[in-house]
């Protein structure tokens, strides 16, 4: 990030052969990053910033000074913002399997010259970790002061301080959950199918035909958006409010909230590979850091070095105050230092993207902590 | 340090596990941490004290203690502390049982209502009282479980708990001569170490 807050994406090349949890071999692999701040000579102030379900590597800045719209955090990230810039040197990629320039569904399978689409393998957290673990030696960050997450990218940070206790101080979990509930997964499995069942889809093969699934695509973020705000917050946002029609003739009526999540699905499937969301749900779906170790994730992070910072928010049902609550005691439990807050919000899941004052206080009165030991 | 937080320090084993139960801006944990070398957490709902303790360092957990303490298994601290708090919970026996569930020793220290001077200003003027540490009016006291050094010590024989050491002091902290003979009557605050029977 230059000082007018411009960004610019780089690319990290990995050449060997990268084996995947499923029992599958990539040969190699790219990941697409953007990085804020100045590595310091120590290379002691580096934070990763793990992205969510469908966000990527744009996370903060904007690329030219008429972009119409910043990074997906940039209130979060920048100088004199809760992860100050001005301290810190951040690092924020495009995850394994992503569809915005890292290797993924839409990349050309070397061994038959056709993008991997539907047979890209499966991708897990820990792959994700293993894979940001190469691109932190490249960058010569041996260990991160911080690495931060919300709601997936939450996951990546818990599985970071389980995977590679030596190379994280701070883990700062935001909006996350130990593993998905049977809801969880069901909502994720509707999505999927929404997605399958499109005609457009054509087994994943989309691509080659020239075609999208966008109908399904968009019916599957439309499933997720109404998880991602509470009933209260979308009675706030929107109520009864009709955008066009007339209610008491019964006819072409259409509701504000109608027209939102239409908008918001179509806008989606423009931007966003179906393959990559099947298999981003599906990382979320199998994470579960304790299955490893006899289903206790208080024993699988007994290993652990990092210190621990885990937000909730009140009105966040994807993943309730009462998911983080469970990594809390495990925390407490595995005698770790974590210390963990519920912000009051009306804004579901999603708030953990929004700029809400107590809990941008609590984010950088602990980073102010990382930053002076 | 605070003179009473002194007092709890001091009840602390080195290196042991401490809960410390409304730990305000974590003054305690701080120096048990620093000092004494303690795996200590704090719980607090005021997002004040919480930001003070994340500036302290002090592991604090957003969690209120009116609503239990179900997550925390049995014999998984060595001391649990309730330092000036329970008074203000919705079920003070509760509180107790719970404490002495997840430690063997509890600390606890509550300003003492039956203090000559509560009963003064109550016999004078036919008032709740008012004084330092009991700033707020009936209808606004955030203290609506106060009790005497009687009340609780009779609380404590009839439920089985065992007081292994009681220390009363003045509105300054100090222990008194007069204190030690006619505790309910001159002491402001007692700090007491309990056990299970």
């Amino acid at each position: 990030m230059n000082p007018s807050g411009l960004v610019t994406t780089e690319t990290f090349h990995w050449a060997e052969n990268f084996n995947l949890r499923s029992g599958n071999t990539l040969p190699g692999f790219e990941l697409i990053y953007e990085t804020y701040g100045v590595l310091n000579p120590t290379a002691s102030n580096a934070i990763l910033v793990c992205h969510a379900l469908s966000g990527n590597h744009h996370a903060a800045g904007r690329y030219t000074e008429d972009d119409s719209k910043p990074g997906w955090w940039d209130a979060a990230i920048g100088p004199g913002k809760p992860i100050d810039t001005d301290q810190f040197f951040v690092v924020s990629l495009n995850n394994l399997g992503g569809c915005h320039g890292s290797t993924g569904p839409l990349t050309i399978n070397p061994q038959t010259n056709k993008a991997y689409g539907p047979d890209f393998p499966p991708v897990t957290v820990s792959d994700w970790v293993q894979s940001q673990a190469l691109l932190a030696d490249h960058l010569g960050i041996t260990r991160f002061a911080a690495i931060i997450g919300g709601s997936l990218g939450g996951m990546q940070a818990l599985q970071w301080s389980i995977d590679f206790p030596t190379r994280v101080q701070h883990a700062v979990l935001i909006a996350a959950a130990p593993k998905l509930s049977a809801q969880n997964i069901a909502f994720n499995e509707i999505a999927r199918h929404a997605i399958t069942s499109d005609p457009g889809y054509a087994d994943g093969h989309y691509v080659e035909e020239d075609n999208n699934p966008d109908k399904g695509l968009g019916i599957a973020r439309m499933i997720g958006h109404v998880t991602y705000l509470s009933a209260s917050g979308m009675g706030l946002k929107f109520g009864r409010e009709i955008k066009s029609g007339d209610i008491g003739t019964a006819r072409d009526v259409q509701f504000q909230v109608e027209s939102y999540l239409q908008y918001q699905g179509q806008n989606f499937a423009k931007t966003f590979d179906a393959n990559t969301y099947i298999r981003m749900t599906h990382a979320l779906d199998y994470f579960d850091p304790a299955q490893d170790h006899e289903g206790s994730l208080t024993k699988a992070l007994k290993k652990a070095t990092a210190k621990f910072l885990v937000i909730s928010f009140s009105s966040d049902w994807r993943f309730s105050p009462q998911r983080s609550q469970e990594i809390v005691d495990a925390l407490v439990e595995a005698k770790h230092d974590v210390v963990s807050t519920c912000i009051e919000s009306e804004h579901g899941h999603d708030s953990f993207l929004m700029p809400l004052p107590r809990y941008f206080e609590v984010l950088r009165g602990y980073l102010n902590r990382v930053a002076s030991t | 340090m605070r003179a009473d937080l002194a007092i709890v320090a001091k009840q602390i084993e080195h290196g042991s596990r401490v809960l410390d139960l409304g730990c305000g801006r974590g003054e305690l944990l701080e120096w048990l941490t620093r000092h004494r070398s303690v795996n200590g957490y704090g719980l607090d709902i005021d997002p004040d004290n919480i930001n003070a303790c994340i500036s302290a360092g002090v592991n604090v957990l957003e969690q209120d203690l009116n609503l239990g303490l179900g997550n925390f298994p049995d014999d998984s601290f060595d001391t649990v502390v309730m330092t000036e708090t329970i008074q203000a919970v919705a079920d003070p026996l509760f509180q107790l049982r719970e404490m002495l569930r997840i430690a063997k020793t509890c600390v606890v220290s509550f300003p003492n209502f039956a203090n000559w001077r509560c009963r003064l200003y109550i016999a004078t003027r036919g008032n709740m009282p008012i004084a330092k540490h009991l700033p707020n009016r009936w209808f606004d006291t955030p203290n609506i479980h106060l009790c005497s050094f009687k009340d609780f010590e009779e609380l404590c024989k009839e439920q089985n708990i065992t007081i292994a050491e009681r220390f009363v002091v003045d509105s300054k902290n100090q222990p008194r001569p007069l204190m030690n003979k006619f505790p309910n009557f001159f002491g402001v605050t007692a700090f007491y170490r309990l056990a299970r029977a």
